[in-house]
């Protein structure tokens, strides 16, 4: 499948960074002209992936977040979000509703809402490696993308 | 960032702006900091001015939810934007408390 447009942010694995990615893949995704809700939802799984970075990945501010949103033909968006960190050591398990290696503040629900709001998710971990999310989503078929 | 208001130990909370893992943790200080002030018997968290919300959203609810049961209490739910609604659909959230 034919790429039309990409762009690719590397940002600290700092909490106040979330707000910062999710509200530039929005914005790089408007081009595709999607509703609030697509846009709503484009936003909660970038901030759920990049979280798990932040919260999972490292201790905060000790690494870095990278960030790749790509525009395909037929309106698919795919986004990665990679992180350099400890890696997950079960992926089942770390996709399971409810279930958290966080502290009680955590919800264990993050991989549930990616899931749900995207089409098709990917993880690939390795163990002290890192972490990688890919999100796939199609937005609305209004638009072909042939103007970009 | 917060508003409220205290009723006949009704506690009103208006949640403004973004829930996220950033945000979150002092928005659970400000309220939990007003439900030991006031020991409302009914907590009301109010959405209507949030702007953004993920899991973490669901988190602070679950949080409130436990600790309002340990005095007794309970947690209610309103004016949810249709995003927010849709994320604790996907929690089961109403099984636990009131949405309104």
């Amino acid at each position: 499948m034919k790429e039309l447009n990409q762009m690719t942010l590397t940002f600290s694995a700092r909490s106040v960074n979330e707000s910062f990615a999710r509200v530039a893949a929005a914005s790089f995704l408007s081009q595709l002209d999607p509703t609030l809700q697509e846009l709503a939802e484009i936003k909660t799984i970038v901030s759920e992936a990049v979280t798990n970075c932040i919260v999972h990945g490292y201790a905060e501010g000790t690494g870095s977040v990278r960030m790749k949103v790509q525009i395909f033909e037929g309106n698919k968006v795919r986004i990665t979000v990679s992180d350099k960190g400890r890696g997950i050591a079960d992926i089942p398990q770390a996709m399971t509703p409810c279930f958290t290696t966080g502290n009680e503040d955590r919800a264990g629900m993050g991989f549930s809402i990616m899931q749900g709001f995207s089409d098709r998710i990917r993880v690939r971990s390795r163990s002290g490696k890192g972490t990688t999310v890919v999100l796939d989503k199609y937005i609305g078929g209004r638009h072909d993308g042939s103007n970009l | 960032m917060i508003d409220y208001n205290i009723n006949e130990r009704l506690l009103t909370v208006f949640i403004h702006g973004e829930i996220d893992h950033h945000s979150a943790a002092g928005l659970r200080g400000e309220i939990d900091n007003l439900v030991r002030r006031y020991s409302p018997r009914c907590l009301i968290l109010d959405f209507a001015k949030v702007d953004f919300c993920d899991s973490s959203g669901i988190a602070v609810v679950l949080g409130r939810y436990r600790l309002m049961r340990s005095l007794g209490g309970e947690v209610e739910l309103t004016r949810l934007p249709d995003n927010v609604r849709h994320i604790f659909d996907l929690a089961d959230l109403r099984k636990l408390v009131k949405i309104g």
